[in-house]
């Protein structure tokens, strides 16, 4: 397992098990956008894609991809709504 | 007076406009369908703008009698789902057989069908162009295609296209 930086305060999590892409993106960017500004979404994947698209969905967005971790067959990514 | 926090410049050096993606649907088999509807609806949830232009067989994506019945080209299709000597996929069926192979890939990876990927396309704010040039060549009237598309010909979606990050035809 490995774990980057310490995991934050989540307001809500998602778990997109079974989905692929585009769900677990389109999911996520529907639950960031109710989520105030500062709020983390913690984000749950088994889509083998999720390793480089949760990154480029939290840049494109503007979003802060704040901590993530790689258990394998499941990743767990911590998105902190940007600010607009 | 106090001035608004800086936002920091975005690569386009314009921090307020959105990016913007324009697509042109040509296809009319359920394979084509998807790739459009996933990259549009994969742009909106990123915050872009998106725009799809349905053109010629393109255009029975947004036919409400034919987008739930897509189907999947059998022959000249060498990489379809039923793996046979390509000069099968003229038997009849064969075009019948693959769709029900496609739909059910589809229905086992918990991917939403074609009509639901254009409402989540829609409800994303995802603009329809309809190819008013195809509804005159193959007699399609408005009242055919689902509500909220903008029938447009190619200036209109040039217009929408001239200002896009992402320009792609499927």
């Amino acid at each position: 397992m490995t774990t980057h930086t310490d995991i934050p305060d989540t307001h809500e999590t998602l778990d997109t098990s079974g989905l692929l892409c585009p769900l677990p993106v389109y999911k996520a960017g529907i639950v960031l956008g109710r989520l105030e500004p500062g709020q983390v979404l913690e984000l749950i994947c088994t889509d083998p894609g999720s390793l480089e698209d949760i990154p480029a969905m939290a840049r494109q967005r503007g979003d802060t991809l704040v901590a993530s971790e790689d258990q394998g067959d499941t990743q767990r990514f911590w998105i902190q709504k940007g600010a607009s | 007076m106090t001035l608004p926090a800086q936002q920091p410049a975005t690569e386009a050096g314009d921090e307020t406009k959105p990016k913007r993606i324009a697509l042109v649907a040509s296809k009319g088999t359920l394979d084509q369908a998807y790739p459009p509807l996933i990259l549009a609806t994969t742009a909106a949830s990123l915050g872009w703008e998106a725009g799809i232009y349905f053109t010629f067989y393109g255009l029975d994506i947004l036919h409400q009698d034919r987008f739930e019945r897509l189907r999947v080209a059998s022959l000249a299709n060498p990489a379809g789902p039923i793996k046979v000597p390509n000069l099968l996929g003229a038997v009849p069926g064969a075009t019948a057989a693959a769709t029900k192979v496609m739909k059910n890939w589809m229905k086992g990876s918990n991917m939403p069908d074609v009509p639901e990927f254009v409402q989540m396309a829609q409800g994303l704010g995802v603009r329809f162009f309809a190819c008013a040039t195809t509804m005159g060549v193959m007699g399609v009237d408005e009242t055919d295609l689902i509500d909220g598309c903008d029938i447009a010909g190619a200036a209109a979606f040039l217009d929408f296209a001239a200002d896009a990050d992402v320009q792609l035809f499927v």
